[in-house]
C-alpha cells in the first residue's frame, strides 16, 4: 500500500512528529482498521470461551473487581519506625475517565488512620461565635447536602520534578498524590451561621481527631465561597484513609487544608500559625523568604498514557490521553506537544469539563517509530497557561517544595520505552 | 510591619463584600450547645501571641533530660536528625542551594513549638505529656537552636515574647493579603 492509499496518513496532521487532529478517531471511520492490531488469528478465542460454559458466582455483597486487575494498586510510601507519617499514591498510568475509584484515591497522613467510631465522633465548633455547637455525624447527614465532583492534590504532587536529573518514575510515583471524587457534603457557612460568626471572626482554625491532631488555617472567604464538610465520597461514606467520617474539603486548595477527621473548628480573628502552616507546607524560595498560605492549585496537567515505565508495542497509531486540572476553576484548552515543545496541537476534551475536578484530554498520534518528547499543557478560564520547567525554577529555584506545576516531559525511546525526562 | 497591617485590613473589606453577597441558606439546626467546660477541654490550639497557654513551667535541662528519653531516637543527638526530622541548626542556610529548614532557623513562632509538641510528640504516645513537660522540651529545643539560654524558665508569660531568628523571612501569599 503507498502512503497515499492508507487512509491514517490521509488525516490532518496539527503539530509535528505525528500529532493528528483531536477528531481523527471521530471523522475517518476507517481509522481504526488501518492502525497496526497486536490480535493474531491464533489468538482468537474458541466458539465458546471456559467461563461461557460454567454457571458463575452468585451476588456479592460489597463488589469485588476483577482478578485480572489486581496489580491495579496504590503505591505506598512510608519508613520505619514512624509508619503514619505517609503516603500512597494514585497509579494514574492505570486508569481513564475523571474519577478516582475510593480505594485508589491517594493518601497523605501525618501520623496513621484512625479507627473512628462514627458514633462516638463529635465536631464542635466554637472560637468568635455567638453559640459554641456540638455536632454528630447523624445530625449532620440531616442537613441540606450537596454533591460535586471535584479533584484533590496535595501540594507536594510531582515534587520530583525538581531534582537536577530526571527521576525514573511513573505517572503514579511523580503525580500520584492527586485524585478526583463526587464529595458530598454539608456547606460549612450553614454550620458557622447556626453557630453565629461574630464580625472579627476572619479565619477558622480546622482540627483532625488523627493522633497528629493536624490543624490548618483557612480564610473565611473560602468557608463563604464553597467550603464544605465532606460525608460521602463517590456515593458511598468516605474511605478511613479519606477522612471518614467527616473532613473538611476545600475545592481547588492544596489537599493539606482539607483536613481530614475533622473534629474541631475555632473561629479565629487571624491564622493560627500552626506547624504544617509555617514549618510545612510553605514556599522557600531562592532569597531565603518563604511564602505561606499559597492555598490554590496552580493550571496543570499531565500525560498519563502513554506514561513512565510503560512500553509502547511498535509504530502505529495511538491515542495519548492525560489529565488537566485547575484551582481556578474551568480548564479552557489543553495542548499536547511531541517534539519537546517546539510545536503544539490542541487536544480533545471529551467532557465533562466541570470546575475544580479532572478533566480527560486525547489526542491522536501516529508513532513513527523513533524517539519522541511528548508533553502536555493546560490553560484555564482565567488565561493562566501551565509554565516550563525551565520558567518555573527560575522563577523559584529547586527548594520550593510544593505546588510544583510544571509541564512534564516522557521520552518514547525507538524502543517503545517511555521514561521521565527533561527538555 | 506596617504593611502587613494594610494587608489585613483589605482582606477585611474584601471578606466583608463576600459575605454580604452569600446566599443565605439554612439547616435544620441540630447543633447541640457547648459548655465552657467542654470547649476548655477540646480548645488545645496556641496562636503566636499565647493566648489560651496553660498553666505550667518548664526549664532547659528538664526539656533535655526529657528529650534523651522520649524523643532522641527519631530526632538525633541535640536534634541533628535521625530516622525523622532534624530539629535544630541550618542558621543562615535558607539563601543557599542546601536550606535546612529546622525549628530554629526557619519556624517563624516558639508558640508554635509548644503547640505541635503537645498534639503531635512523641509520635508513638502523642497526648501523654504533662504541659510542665511541653514548656521544658519547648526551652530544650529552643536553646539546642542558640535561641536561649540554659538558664531559660518558660510559661505562658515568657514563652509568646521569644523573638525567632526568622520571624520576618516569610510573607503572605497574595490570595491573602
Ligand atoms: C517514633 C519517632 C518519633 C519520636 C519518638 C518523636 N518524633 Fe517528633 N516527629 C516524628 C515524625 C515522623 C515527624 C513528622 C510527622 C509528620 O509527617 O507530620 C516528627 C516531627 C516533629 C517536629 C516537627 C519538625 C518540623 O520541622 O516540622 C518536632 C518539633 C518534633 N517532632 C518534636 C519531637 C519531640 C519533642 C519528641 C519527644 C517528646 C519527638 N518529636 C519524638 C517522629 C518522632
Amino acid at each position: 500500500m503507498s502512503d497515499s492509499d492508507n487512509p491514517v496518513d490521509q488525516i490532518e496532521a496539527v503539530a509535528a512528529n505525528g500529532l493528528l487532529h483531536r477528531r481523527a478517531f471521530l471523522k475517518t471511520g476507517t481509522l481504526l482498521t488501518a492502525g497496526a492490531t497486536f490480535l493474531t488469528a491464533q489468538a482468537a478465542p474458541p466458539e465458546l470461551d471456559a467461563w461461557s460454559k460454567v454457571p458463575g458466582r452468585p451476588p456479592e455483597a460489597y463488589g469485588n473487581r476483577s482478578e485480572y486487575e489486581s496489580d491495579v494498586v496504590r503505591l505506598p510510601g512510608f519508613s520505619p519506625p514512624a509508619l503514619g507519617a505517609g503516603a500512597s499514591r494514585t497509579p494514574h498510568g492505570s486508569l481513564e475517565g475523571m474519577i478516582t475509584p475510593g480505594a485508589l484515591h491517594f493518601e497523605r497522613h501525618h501520623n496513621g488512620i484512625p479507627n473512628i467510631n462514627p458514633d462516638e465522633h463529635r465536631l464542635l465548633i466554637h472560637g468568635l461565635v455567638d453559640r459554641p455547637l456540638i455536632f454528630d455525624l447523624e445530625s449532620l447527614s440531616r442537613y441540606p447536602l450537596v454533591s460535586r465532583i471535584q479533584f484533590l492534590e496535595c501540594s507536594g504532587n510531582s515534587r520530583l520534578l525538581d531534582a537536577d536529573q530526571p527521576v525514573d518514575g511513573t505517572a503514579q510515583s511523580i503525580h500520584g498524590l492527586l485524585s478526583c471524587s463526587e464529595w458530598t457534603g454539608v456547606p460549612l457557612s450553614i454550620l458557622l451561621d447556626e453557630a453565629g460568626v461574630q464580625t472579627e471572626g476572619m479565619w477558622i482554625l480546622a482540627e483532625g481527631a488523627d493522633s497528629s491532631l493536624m490543624t490548618r488555617s483557612i480564610p473565611m472567604s473560602k468557608v463563604r465561597d464553597d467550603a464544605i464538610i465532606a460525608i460521602y465520597q463517590n456515593g458511598e461514606r468516605l474511605r478511613p484513609g479519606n477522612g471518614y467520617p467527616m473532613r473538611l474539603f476545600l475545592p481547588g486548595w492544596e489537599g493539606n487544608t482539607s483536613v481530614k477527621w475533622l473534629r474541631r473548628i475555632k473561629v479565629t480573628a487571624g491564622p493560627t500559625m500552626t506547624r504544617d502552616e509555617t514549618s510545612k507546607y510553605s514556599d522557600l524560595r531562592p532569597d531565603g523568604s518563604a511564602r505561606l498560605f499559597s492555598f490554590q492549585m496552580g493550571v496543570k496537567s499531565i500525560i498519563t498514557s502513554p506514561s513512565g515505565q510503560q512500553t509502547m508495542r511498535g509504530p502505529g497509531l495511538y491515542q495519548i490521553s492525560g489529565l488537566a486540572w485547575t484551582g481556578a476553576g474551568r480548564i479552557s484548552r489543553v495542548e499536547v506537544s511531541a517534539d519537546g515543545g517546539r510545536t503544539w496541537g490542541e487536544a480533545e476534551l471529551p467532557g465533562p469539563v466541570l470546575s475544580k475536578a479532572l478533566t480527560r484530554f486525547r489526542m491522536p498520534w501516529r508513532w513513527n517509530g523513533g524517539p519522541a518528547l511528548i508533553q502536555s499543557r493546560a490553560y484555564d478560564e482565567t488565561g493562566a497557561i501551565q509554565p516550563t520547567r525551565t520558567a518555573l525554577i527560575s522563577e523559584r529555584g529547586t527548594q520550593f517544595n510544593y505546588h510544583n506545576h510544571a509541564i512534564q516531559t516522557w521520552l518514547v525511546s525507538a524502543n517503545g520505552e517511555v521514561s521521565n525526562a527533561y527538555s | 510591619m506596617l504593611t502587613r497591617k494594610v494587608h489585613v485590613c483589605n482582606f477585611i473589606v474584601l471578606n466583608l463584600l463576600l459575605c454580604s453577597f452569600a446566599l443565605a441558606q439554612e439547616g435544620p439546626g441540630l447543633g447541640v450547645p457547648a459548655t465552657p467546660e467542654q470547649v476548655a477541654g477540646w480548645d488545645i490550639s496556641i496562636d503566636p501571641e499565647g493566648e489560651n497557654l496553660p498553666a505550667g513551667s518548664g526549664t532547659v535541662a528538664q526539656g533535655e533530660a526529657i528529650y534523651d528519653a522520649q524523643c532522641f531516637a527519631c530526632h538525633g543527638q541535640n536534634g541533628e536528625g535521625a530516622t525523622n526530622d532534624r530539629l535544630a541548626g541550618g542558621h543562615g542556610s535558607l539563601a543557599t542551594a542546601n536550606a535546612t529548614k529546622t525549628v530554629g532557623s526557619y519556624w517563624p513562632y516558639a508558640t508554635t513549638v509548644f503547640d505541635y509538641v503537645r498534639r503531635a510528640m512523641p509520635f508513638s504516645q502523642p497526648g501523654t505529656l504533662s504541659n510542665d513537660e511541653v514548656y521544658a522540651l519547648t526551652a530544650y529545643l529552643l536553646n539546642i537552636n542558640g535561641i536561649v539560654d540554659e538558664t531559660t524558665v518558660l510559661n505562658a508569660e515568657t514563652l509568646p515574647l521569644i523573638e525567632m531568628p526568622n520571624r520576618d523571612g516569610f510573607f503572605w501569599s497574595a490570595e491573602v493579603r
